[in-house]
Protein backbone atom coordinates (compact mmCIF):
# COMPACT_ATOMS: atom_id res chain seq x y z
CA UNK A 1 0.00 0.00 0.00
CA UNK A 2 1.07 3.67 -0.78
CA UNK A 3 1.66 5.94 2.23
CA UNK A 4 2.49 9.54 2.51
CA UNK A 5 3.72 10.95 5.58
CA UNK A 6 0.54 13.10 7.48
CA UNK A 7 2.53 14.52 9.91
CA UNK A 8 6.22 14.26 11.75
CA UNK A 9 5.62 13.80 15.90
CA UNK A 10 8.74 13.51 16.90
CA UNK A 11 12.55 14.44 15.67
CA UNK A 12 15.61 13.47 16.95
CA UNK A 13 16.14 15.85 20.02
CA UNK A 14 12.39 14.81 21.62
CA UNK A 15 13.13 11.18 21.25
CA UNK A 16 16.63 11.45 23.26
CA UNK A 17 14.57 12.71 25.98
CA UNK A 18 11.86 10.36 25.53
CA UNK A 19 14.29 7.62 25.68
CA UNK A 20 16.41 9.20 28.70
CA UNK A 21 12.92 9.40 30.33
CA UNK A 22 11.89 6.04 29.68
CA UNK A 23 14.97 4.75 31.07
CA UNK A 24 15.10 6.86 34.30
CA UNK A 25 11.21 5.72 34.94
CA UNK A 26 12.41 2.37 34.46
CA UNK A 27 14.71 2.50 37.02
CA UNK A 28 12.74 4.66 39.16
CA UNK A 29 10.32 2.21 39.48
CA UNK A 30 12.76 -0.92 39.89
CA UNK A 31 14.26 -0.59 43.29
CA UNK A 32 16.18 -3.63 42.47
CA UNK A 33 17.69 -3.12 39.23
CA UNK A 34 20.25 -5.93 39.55
CA UNK A 35 16.98 -8.09 38.83
CA UNK A 36 16.02 -6.12 35.80
CA UNK A 37 16.32 -7.91 32.40
CA UNK A 38 15.30 -5.81 29.16
CA UNK A 39 13.75 -8.48 26.91
CA UNK A 40 13.02 -6.18 23.17
CA UNK A 41 10.59 -7.57 20.08
CA UNK A 42 11.52 -8.08 17.06
CA UNK A 43 12.92 -5.59 15.40
CA UNK A 44 12.40 -2.40 16.04
CA UNK A 45 11.34 -3.29 19.99
CA UNK A 46 15.02 -4.63 20.19
CA UNK A 47 16.82 -0.93 19.01
CA UNK A 48 14.82 1.08 21.90
CA UNK A 49 15.71 -1.65 24.03
CA UNK A 50 19.58 -1.58 23.23
CA UNK A 51 18.95 2.09 23.44
CA UNK A 52 17.69 2.07 27.22
CA UNK A 53 19.79 -0.32 27.50
CA UNK A 54 22.84 1.83 26.83
CA UNK A 55 21.14 4.78 28.59
CA UNK A 56 20.95 2.98 31.85
CA UNK A 57 24.58 2.01 31.52
CA UNK A 58 25.95 5.75 31.08
CA UNK A 59 23.22 7.06 34.27
CA UNK A 60 24.14 3.88 36.40
CA UNK A 61 27.05 2.17 35.20
CA UNK A 62 25.05 -1.23 34.93
CA UNK A 63 24.94 -3.49 32.34
CA UNK A 64 20.96 -4.82 32.07
CA UNK A 65 20.87 -7.97 30.61
CA UNK A 66 18.88 -8.05 27.30
CA UNK A 67 17.09 -10.36 25.63
CA UNK A 68 15.94 -10.58 21.85
CA UNK A 69 12.09 -12.41 21.30
CA UNK A 70 10.32 -13.07 17.61
CA UNK A 71 6.82 -13.72 18.89
CA UNK A 72 5.60 -14.99 15.12
CA UNK A 73 5.02 -18.15 15.75
CA UNK A 74 2.66 -16.96 18.80
CA UNK A 75 0.55 -15.02 16.74
CA UNK A 76 -2.90 -15.29 16.89
CA UNK A 77 -3.33 -15.53 13.32
CA UNK A 78 -1.12 -17.38 11.62
CA UNK A 79 -4.20 -19.62 10.41
CA UNK A 80 -5.46 -16.65 8.66
CA UNK A 81 -2.55 -16.32 6.57
CA UNK A 82 -2.39 -17.04 2.87
CA UNK A 83 1.67 -16.75 3.39
CA UNK A 84 3.57 -17.94 6.64
CA UNK A 85 5.12 -14.96 8.15
CA UNK A 86 8.90 -14.68 8.48
CA UNK A 87 10.11 -16.34 11.95
CA UNK A 88 13.35 -14.40 13.45
CA UNK A 89 15.87 -14.84 15.95
CA UNK A 90 14.86 -15.47 19.37
CA UNK A 91 17.70 -14.75 21.57
CA UNK A 92 17.63 -15.13 25.25
CA UNK A 93 20.90 -16.06 26.65
CA UNK A 94 19.66 -15.95 30.46
CA UNK A 95 17.56 -17.23 32.42
CA UNK A 96 14.15 -15.28 33.05
CA UNK A 97 13.29 -17.69 36.28
CA UNK A 98 12.32 -14.89 39.40
CA UNK A 99 13.38 -11.35 37.07
CA UNK A 100 11.92 -8.55 37.01
CA UNK A 101 11.13 -8.07 32.76
CA UNK A 102 10.44 -4.65 31.37
CA UNK A 103 9.25 -5.94 27.50
CA UNK A 104 9.95 -2.98 24.78
CA UNK A 105 8.48 -2.51 22.08
CA UNK A 106 8.29 0.87 19.24
CA UNK A 107 4.45 0.81 19.38
CA UNK A 108 1.79 -0.43 21.13
CA UNK A 109 -1.79 -1.23 19.14
CA UNK A 110 -4.28 -3.77 19.19
CA UNK A 111 -2.22 -5.35 21.73
CA UNK A 112 -2.29 -8.63 19.99
CA UNK A 113 1.65 -8.67 19.89
CA UNK A 114 2.15 -8.23 23.51
CA UNK A 115 -0.08 -11.10 23.97
CA UNK A 116 1.97 -13.10 22.07
CA UNK A 117 4.56 -11.81 23.38
CA UNK A 118 3.69 -12.90 27.01
CA UNK A 119 2.72 -16.42 26.20
CA UNK A 120 6.00 -16.52 24.51
CA UNK A 121 7.72 -15.44 27.63
CA UNK A 122 5.93 -18.26 29.70
CA UNK A 123 7.09 -20.85 27.55
CA UNK A 124 10.40 -19.75 29.05
CA UNK A 125 10.39 -19.46 32.64
CA UNK A 126 8.19 -17.63 35.60
CA UNK A 127 9.50 -14.23 36.09
CA UNK A 128 8.69 -12.71 39.08
CA UNK A 129 7.01 -9.95 37.37
CA UNK A 130 6.36 -8.40 33.51
CA UNK A 131 6.13 -4.72 33.19
CA UNK A 132 5.73 -3.47 29.45
CA UNK A 133 7.72 -0.16 27.90
CA UNK A 134 6.18 1.48 24.37
CA UNK A 135 8.03 4.38 22.56
CA UNK A 136 4.36 5.15 21.33
CA UNK A 137 0.95 4.12 22.47
CA UNK A 138 -1.67 5.13 19.29
CA UNK A 139 -4.41 3.43 21.05
CA UNK A 140 -7.09 1.08 19.64
CA UNK A 141 -6.42 -1.42 21.87
CA UNK A 142 -7.96 -4.99 21.56
CA UNK A 143 -6.31 -6.83 24.78
CA UNK A 144 -6.81 -5.88 28.19
CA UNK A 145 -3.45 -4.47 28.18
CA UNK A 146 -1.98 -0.96 29.05
CA UNK A 147 2.09 -0.14 29.19
CA UNK A 148 3.66 0.65 32.45
CA UNK A 149 6.09 3.13 30.83
CA UNK A 150 5.37 4.90 27.40
CA UNK A 151 6.99 7.70 25.59
CA UNK A 152 4.24 9.32 24.42
CA UNK A 153 0.39 8.43 23.50
CA UNK A 154 -0.44 9.30 20.36
CA UNK A 155 -3.78 9.16 19.47
CA UNK A 156 -4.62 8.13 15.71
CA UNK A 157 -6.96 6.88 13.49
CA UNK A 158 -7.13 3.15 12.23
CA UNK A 159 -6.00 3.58 8.79
CA UNK A 160 -3.00 5.47 9.84
CA UNK A 161 0.43 3.94 10.50
CA UNK A 162 2.66 4.87 13.29
CA UNK A 163 6.23 4.74 12.19
CA UNK A 164 9.27 5.36 14.57
CA UNK A 165 12.44 5.73 12.67
CA UNK A 166 15.61 4.82 13.95
CA UNK A 167 18.76 5.74 13.26
CA UNK A 168 19.80 2.02 13.63
CA UNK A 169 18.19 0.86 10.98
CA UNK A 170 16.37 3.67 8.94
CA UNK A 171 19.41 6.49 9.56
CA UNK A 172 17.76 8.76 11.13
CA UNK A 173 15.71 9.19 14.46
CA UNK A 174 12.24 10.38 14.04
CA UNK A 175 8.44 9.45 14.24
CA UNK A 176 6.04 9.87 11.64
CA UNK A 177 1.94 8.95 11.32
CA UNK A 178 1.41 7.57 8.10
CA UNK A 179 -1.88 7.67 5.81
CA UNK A 180 -2.49 5.97 2.72
CA UNK A 181 -2.51 7.60 -0.05
CA UNK A 182 -5.20 9.39 -2.07
CA UNK A 183 -6.67 10.62 1.49
CA UNK B 1 5.52 -6.37 9.48
CA UNK B 2 7.12 -7.76 6.19
CA UNK B 3 5.88 -10.42 5.08
CA UNK B 4 8.36 -13.31 3.38
CA UNK B 5 7.18 -14.92 0.49
CA UNK B 6 7.75 -18.37 0.25
CA UNK B 7 6.51 -19.16 -3.30
CA UNK B 8 5.62 -23.18 -2.87
CA UNK B 9 2.80 -25.36 -1.90
CA UNK B 10 4.61 -28.56 -2.02
CA UNK B 11 8.40 -29.49 -1.35
CA UNK B 12 8.88 -32.03 -4.23
CA UNK B 13 12.44 -31.75 -4.90
CA UNK B 14 15.47 -29.15 -4.76
CA UNK B 15 14.42 -28.76 -8.19
CA UNK B 16 11.32 -27.00 -7.85
CA UNK B 17 12.87 -23.93 -5.44
CA UNK B 18 14.46 -21.29 -6.58
CA UNK B 19 17.68 -19.56 -4.82
CA UNK B 20 15.28 -17.21 -2.95
CA UNK B 21 13.03 -20.37 -1.55
CA UNK B 22 16.20 -21.60 -0.37
CA UNK B 23 17.50 -19.30 1.22
CA UNK B 24 13.83 -18.93 2.87
CA UNK B 25 13.95 -22.53 4.50
CA UNK B 26 17.42 -21.66 5.59
CA UNK B 27 16.42 -18.36 7.53
CA UNK B 28 13.63 -19.36 8.71
CA UNK B 29 15.40 -23.19 10.39
CA UNK B 30 18.27 -20.87 11.28
CA UNK B 31 15.61 -19.55 14.10
CA UNK B 32 14.47 -22.79 14.56
CA UNK B 33 17.00 -24.18 16.12
CA UNK B 34 16.40 -21.88 19.19
CA UNK B 35 13.18 -23.57 19.73
CA UNK B 36 15.33 -26.86 20.36
CA UNK B 37 17.34 -25.52 22.98
CA UNK B 38 14.87 -24.56 25.13
CA UNK B 39 13.69 -26.40 28.06
CA UNK B 40 10.29 -26.21 27.03
CA UNK B 41 10.83 -27.42 23.45
CA UNK B 42 7.34 -26.04 21.77
CA UNK B 43 6.11 -23.79 20.00
CA UNK B 44 2.55 -23.46 18.86
CA UNK B 45 2.91 -22.47 15.45
CA UNK B 46 0.96 -25.37 14.14
CA UNK B 47 -1.37 -26.02 16.76
CA UNK B 48 -4.46 -27.91 15.41
CA UNK B 49 -2.73 -28.88 12.17
CA UNK B 50 -2.37 -32.65 10.95
CA UNK B 51 0.89 -34.00 9.81
CA UNK B 52 0.71 -37.84 8.41
CA UNK B 53 4.20 -39.26 7.85
CA UNK B 54 3.39 -42.11 5.26
CA UNK B 55 6.83 -44.54 4.69
CA UNK B 56 6.79 -46.91 2.32
CA UNK B 57 10.33 -47.46 2.96
CA UNK B 58 12.66 -48.26 5.66
CA UNK B 59 13.60 -45.30 7.65
CA UNK B 60 14.34 -44.53 11.50
CA UNK B 61 16.04 -40.90 11.49
CA UNK B 62 13.77 -38.96 8.44
CA UNK B 63 10.63 -40.42 10.06
CA UNK B 64 11.87 -39.52 13.84
CA UNK B 65 13.23 -36.26 12.52
CA UNK B 66 9.81 -34.73 10.62
CA UNK B 67 8.00 -36.52 13.79
CA UNK B 68 9.72 -34.23 16.24
CA UNK B 69 10.03 -31.01 14.36
CA UNK B 70 6.24 -31.88 13.47
CA UNK B 71 5.84 -32.06 17.69
CA UNK B 72 7.68 -29.02 18.72
CA UNK B 73 5.53 -26.93 16.31
CA UNK B 74 2.90 -28.35 17.87
CA UNK B 75 1.03 -30.12 15.25
CA UNK B 76 -0.53 -33.58 15.78
CA UNK B 77 1.05 -36.12 13.90
CA UNK B 78 0.29 -39.52 12.66
CA UNK B 79 3.21 -42.63 12.15
CA UNK B 80 1.66 -44.45 8.71
CA UNK B 81 3.88 -47.57 8.87
CA UNK B 82 3.36 -49.32 5.55
CA UNK B 83 3.81 -53.07 5.90
CA UNK B 84 2.08 -53.72 2.76
CA UNK B 85 4.52 -54.89 0.99
CA UNK B 86 2.73 -55.89 -2.11
CA UNK B 87 1.14 -52.45 -2.21
CA UNK B 88 1.25 -52.19 -6.00
CA UNK B 89 2.14 -48.31 -7.51
CA UNK B 90 -0.26 -46.16 -9.14
CA UNK B 91 -4.30 -47.18 -7.48
CA UNK B 92 -2.92 -48.86 -4.62
CA UNK B 93 -1.03 -46.03 -3.74
CA UNK B 94 -3.81 -43.74 -4.56
CA UNK B 95 -6.54 -45.26 -2.70
CA UNK B 96 -4.16 -45.35 0.72
CA UNK B 97 -3.50 -41.70 0.10
CA UNK B 98 -7.51 -40.98 -0.34
CA UNK B 99 -8.28 -42.57 2.49
CA UNK B 100 -6.04 -41.20 4.69
CA UNK B 101 -7.13 -37.64 3.39
CA UNK B 102 -10.48 -38.48 4.17
CA UNK B 103 -9.03 -37.93 7.81
CA UNK B 104 -8.14 -34.45 6.56
CA UNK B 105 -4.66 -33.99 7.29
CA UNK B 106 -2.66 -30.88 6.62
CA UNK B 107 0.82 -32.36 5.07
CA UNK B 108 1.48 -35.64 3.83
CA UNK B 109 5.24 -36.31 4.41
CA UNK B 110 6.34 -39.51 1.52
CA UNK B 111 8.70 -41.66 1.69
CA UNK B 112 8.36 -44.27 -1.55
CA UNK B 113 10.84 -46.14 -3.26
CA UNK B 114 9.39 -45.58 -6.79
CA UNK B 115 10.61 -41.99 -8.21
CA UNK B 116 8.26 -39.11 -8.83
CA UNK B 117 5.34 -40.96 -6.29
CA UNK B 118 5.45 -37.56 -4.26
CA UNK B 119 4.79 -35.95 -7.50
CA UNK B 120 2.12 -38.30 -8.71
CA UNK B 121 0.25 -37.64 -5.05
CA UNK B 122 0.18 -33.97 -6.42
CA UNK B 123 -2.41 -34.54 -9.16
CA UNK B 124 -4.93 -35.94 -6.82
CA UNK B 125 -4.12 -35.26 -3.26
CA UNK B 126 -5.58 -32.02 -1.09
CA UNK B 127 -2.68 -31.72 1.41
CA UNK B 128 0.37 -30.22 0.99
CA UNK B 129 3.39 -33.06 -0.13
CA UNK B 130 6.66 -33.16 1.66
CA UNK B 131 9.18 -36.08 -0.51
CA UNK B 132 10.84 -37.61 2.48
CA UNK B 133 12.54 -39.63 -0.22
CA UNK B 134 11.40 -41.50 -3.74
CA UNK B 135 13.58 -44.04 -4.94
CA UNK B 136 16.49 -42.78 -6.97
CA UNK B 137 15.06 -39.29 -7.24
CA UNK B 138 15.73 -36.51 -4.62
CA UNK B 139 15.76 -36.61 -0.84
CA UNK B 140 15.27 -32.43 -0.53
CA UNK B 141 14.92 -31.75 2.90
CA UNK B 142 18.58 -33.50 3.31
CA UNK B 143 20.28 -31.38 1.16
CA UNK B 144 18.53 -28.24 2.84
CA UNK B 145 20.39 -30.32 6.37
CA UNK B 146 23.69 -30.32 4.51
CA UNK B 147 23.15 -26.68 3.18
CA UNK B 148 22.48 -25.32 6.47
CA UNK B 149 25.26 -27.24 8.20
CA UNK B 150 27.46 -25.85 5.75
CA UNK B 151 26.36 -22.47 5.71
CA UNK B 152 26.70 -22.56 9.43
CA UNK B 153 30.29 -24.20 9.71
CA UNK B 154 31.30 -22.14 6.91
CA UNK B 155 29.78 -19.27 6.78
CA UNK B 156 28.15 -18.91 3.24
CA UNK B 157 27.02 -21.11 0.71
CA UNK B 158 28.44 -19.97 -2.62
CA UNK B 159 31.92 -20.04 -3.87
CA UNK B 160 33.02 -23.70 -2.83
CA UNK B 161 33.78 -27.04 -4.11
CA UNK B 162 32.04 -29.47 -2.70
CA UNK B 163 33.31 -33.34 -3.15
CA UNK B 164 30.77 -35.72 -3.11
CA UNK B 165 31.91 -39.70 -2.79
CA UNK B 166 30.68 -42.66 -3.39
CA UNK B 167 27.19 -44.42 -5.01
CA UNK B 168 26.56 -41.55 -7.26
CA UNK B 169 24.50 -43.66 -8.76
CA UNK B 170 21.65 -45.00 -6.51
CA UNK B 171 22.04 -41.88 -4.26
CA UNK B 172 18.99 -39.51 -4.01
CA UNK B 173 21.03 -37.52 -1.59
CA UNK B 174 23.38 -37.04 -3.99
CA UNK B 175 21.49 -36.04 -6.22
CA UNK B 176 19.62 -33.22 -4.24
CA UNK B 177 22.82 -31.94 -3.45
CA UNK B 178 23.82 -31.30 -6.40
CA UNK B 179 20.79 -29.85 -7.84
CA UNK B 180 21.01 -27.38 -4.57
CA UNK B 181 24.60 -26.68 -5.10
CA UNK B 182 24.25 -26.29 -9.11
CA UNK B 183 21.96 -23.46 -8.25
CA UNK B 184 23.91 -21.89 -5.55
CA UNK B 185 27.11 -22.17 -8.40
CA UNK B 186 29.35 -23.92 -6.47
CA UNK B 187 31.79 -26.20 -7.96
CA UNK B 188 30.63 -30.11 -7.57
CA UNK B 189 33.31 -33.11 -7.91
CA UNK B 190 31.92 -36.30 -7.88
CA UNK B 191 33.93 -39.11 -7.12
CA UNK B 192 33.56 -42.65 -7.37
CA UNK B 193 34.31 -45.78 -9.06
CA UNK B 194 33.05 -45.71 -13.10
CA UNK B 195 30.18 -48.38 -12.15
CA UNK B 196 28.88 -45.65 -9.26
CA UNK B 197 29.52 -42.43 -11.10
CA UNK B 198 28.36 -42.38 -14.49
CA UNK B 199 29.74 -39.73 -16.91
CA UNK B 200 25.73 -38.70 -17.40
CA UNK B 201 26.25 -36.48 -14.09
CA UNK B 202 28.67 -34.01 -16.11
CA UNK B 203 25.76 -33.30 -18.03
CA UNK B 204 24.04 -31.71 -14.36
CA UNK B 205 27.25 -29.78 -14.39
CA UNK B 206 29.20 -31.73 -11.96
CA UNK B 207 32.77 -33.00 -12.66
CA UNK B 208 33.35 -36.79 -12.29
CA UNK B 209 36.44 -38.03 -10.70
CA UNK B 210 37.45 -41.97 -10.39
CA UNK B 211 40.96 -40.94 -8.31
CA UNK B 212 39.46 -39.69 -5.07
CA UNK B 213 42.96 -37.81 -4.16
CA UNK B 214 42.05 -35.35 -7.62
CA UNK B 215 38.34 -35.13 -6.46
CA UNK B 216 38.77 -33.99 -3.25
CA UNK B 217 41.55 -31.61 -3.46
CA UNK B 218 41.20 -28.00 -3.06
CA UNK B 219 37.38 -29.25 -1.53
CA UNK B 220 35.87 -26.98 0.98
CA UNK B 221 33.02 -29.98 1.71
CA UNK B 222 33.63 -33.39 1.14
CA UNK B 223 30.37 -35.43 1.50
CA UNK B 224 30.69 -39.48 1.56
CA UNK B 225 27.71 -41.56 1.00
CA UNK B 226 26.53 -44.79 2.67
CA UNK B 227 27.92 -48.04 0.26
CA UNK B 228 24.00 -48.84 -0.12
CA UNK B 229 24.01 -52.58 0.03
CA UNK B 230 20.76 -53.21 0.53
CA UNK B 231 20.59 -51.81 -3.21
CA UNK B 232 22.85 -53.97 -4.24
CA UNK B 233 25.85 -51.48 -4.00
CA UNK B 234 28.28 -54.29 -3.64
CA UNK B 235 27.20 -55.83 -7.28
CA UNK B 236 28.90 -52.09 -8.91
CA UNK B 237 32.82 -53.27 -7.43
CA UNK B 238 34.68 -55.92 -7.01
CA UNK B 239 34.95 -56.12 -3.15
CA UNK B 240 34.39 -53.83 -0.02
CA UNK B 241 38.02 -54.03 0.65
CA UNK B 242 38.76 -52.97 -3.00
CA UNK B 243 36.30 -50.11 -2.18
CA UNK B 244 37.82 -49.19 0.97
CA UNK B 245 41.51 -48.90 -0.25
CA UNK B 246 40.01 -46.73 -3.15
CA UNK B 247 37.44 -44.42 -2.21
CA UNK B 248 37.22 -44.37 1.90
CA UNK B 249 38.16 -41.15 3.63
CA UNK B 250 40.95 -41.12 5.70
CA UNK B 251 43.01 -38.19 7.27
CA UNK B 252 46.15 -38.76 4.65
CA UNK B 253 43.50 -37.77 1.79
CA UNK B 254 41.06 -35.55 3.82
CA UNK B 255 44.16 -33.51 4.48
CA UNK B 256 44.20 -32.68 0.63
CA UNK B 257 41.14 -30.61 1.09
CA UNK B 258 41.10 -27.33 2.49
CA UNK B 259 42.16 -26.60 5.92
CA UNK B 260 38.89 -24.99 6.90
CA UNK B 261 37.35 -28.67 5.23
CA UNK B 262 34.40 -30.31 7.13
CA UNK B 263 33.27 -34.14 6.72
CA UNK B 264 29.81 -34.74 6.01
CA UNK B 265 28.25 -38.28 5.79
CA UNK B 266 23.58 -38.30 5.92
CA UNK B 267 24.46 -41.47 7.50
CA UNK B 268 23.90 -44.05 8.78
CA UNK B 269 27.23 -44.23 8.87
CA UNK B 270 29.70 -47.43 7.96
CA UNK B 271 32.36 -47.05 9.62
CA UNK B 272 35.97 -48.74 8.50
CA UNK B 273 33.77 -49.20 5.02
CA UNK B 274 33.39 -45.56 3.69
CA UNK B 275 34.65 -43.55 6.50
CA UNK B 276 37.48 -44.42 8.69
CA UNK B 277 36.71 -44.32 12.36
CA UNK B 278 38.90 -41.66 13.60
CA UNK B 279 38.02 -39.95 10.66
CA UNK B 280 34.25 -39.41 11.80
CA UNK B 281 34.90 -38.53 15.43
CA UNK B 282 36.91 -36.69 14.15
CA UNK B 283 37.02 -32.02 14.69
CA UNK B 284 36.39 -31.80 10.97
CA UNK B 285 33.45 -34.14 11.42
CA UNK B 286 29.67 -32.57 11.45
CA UNK B 287 27.97 -35.86 11.00
CA UNK B 288 25.66 -34.97 14.23
CA UNK B 289 25.37 -31.67 13.61
CA UNK B 290 23.64 -32.78 10.40
CA UNK B 291 21.49 -34.79 12.62
CA UNK B 292 20.90 -31.99 14.69
CA UNK B 293 20.20 -29.26 12.07
CA UNK B 294 17.40 -32.35 9.88
CA UNK B 295 15.16 -30.90 12.65
CA UNK B 296 15.01 -27.01 12.69
CA UNK B 297 15.08 -27.77 8.60
CA UNK B 298 11.97 -29.75 8.50
CA UNK B 299 10.12 -27.60 10.69
CA UNK B 300 11.47 -24.67 8.83
CA UNK B 301 9.77 -26.69 5.81
CA UNK B 302 6.65 -27.69 8.26
CA UNK B 303 6.22 -24.02 8.39
CA UNK B 304 6.72 -22.51 5.51
CA UNK B 305 4.19 -24.77 3.85
CA UNK B 306 1.46 -24.86 6.93
CA UNK B 307 -0.52 -27.24 4.51
CA UNK B 308 -3.96 -25.12 4.00
CA UNK B 309 -6.09 -27.38 2.34
CA UNK B 310 -6.29 -26.56 -1.32
CA UNK B 311 -8.72 -27.68 -3.89
CA UNK B 312 -6.76 -29.56 -6.75
CA UNK B 313 -7.07 -28.37 -10.36
CA UNK B 314 -8.61 -31.84 -11.26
Amino acid sequence: MDEKIKAKIMDDKKMKRTFLRLAMEILERNREEENLVLIGIQTRGVHVARRIQQLIKELESIEIPLGILDITMFRDDLHKHEQQPAVKKTRIDFSIEDRDIILIDDVVFTGRTIRAAMDSIFELGRPASLQLAAFIDRGHREMPICPDFKGKYLPTSRRERVKVMLQEIDGQDQVLIMEPKGF
Amino acid sequence: MKERIFSQDHLLGIEQLSVDDIETILETAEAFIEVSSREVKKVPALKGKTVVNLFFENSTRTRSSFEIAAKRLSADLINFNSSISSLKKGEALKDTVLTLEAMNPHIIVIRHSASGSPHYLTTFARSSIINAGDGFHEHPTQALLDALTIQQRLKTLRGLKIAIIGDILHSRVARSNIILHQKMGNEIALIGPPSLVPREFEKMGASVYYDIRSGVKAADVVMMLRVQEERGARNYFPSIREYRNRFAINREIFALAKKSAILMHPGPINRDVEIETSMADSEQSVILQQVTNGIAVRMAVLYLLKGEIHETLN
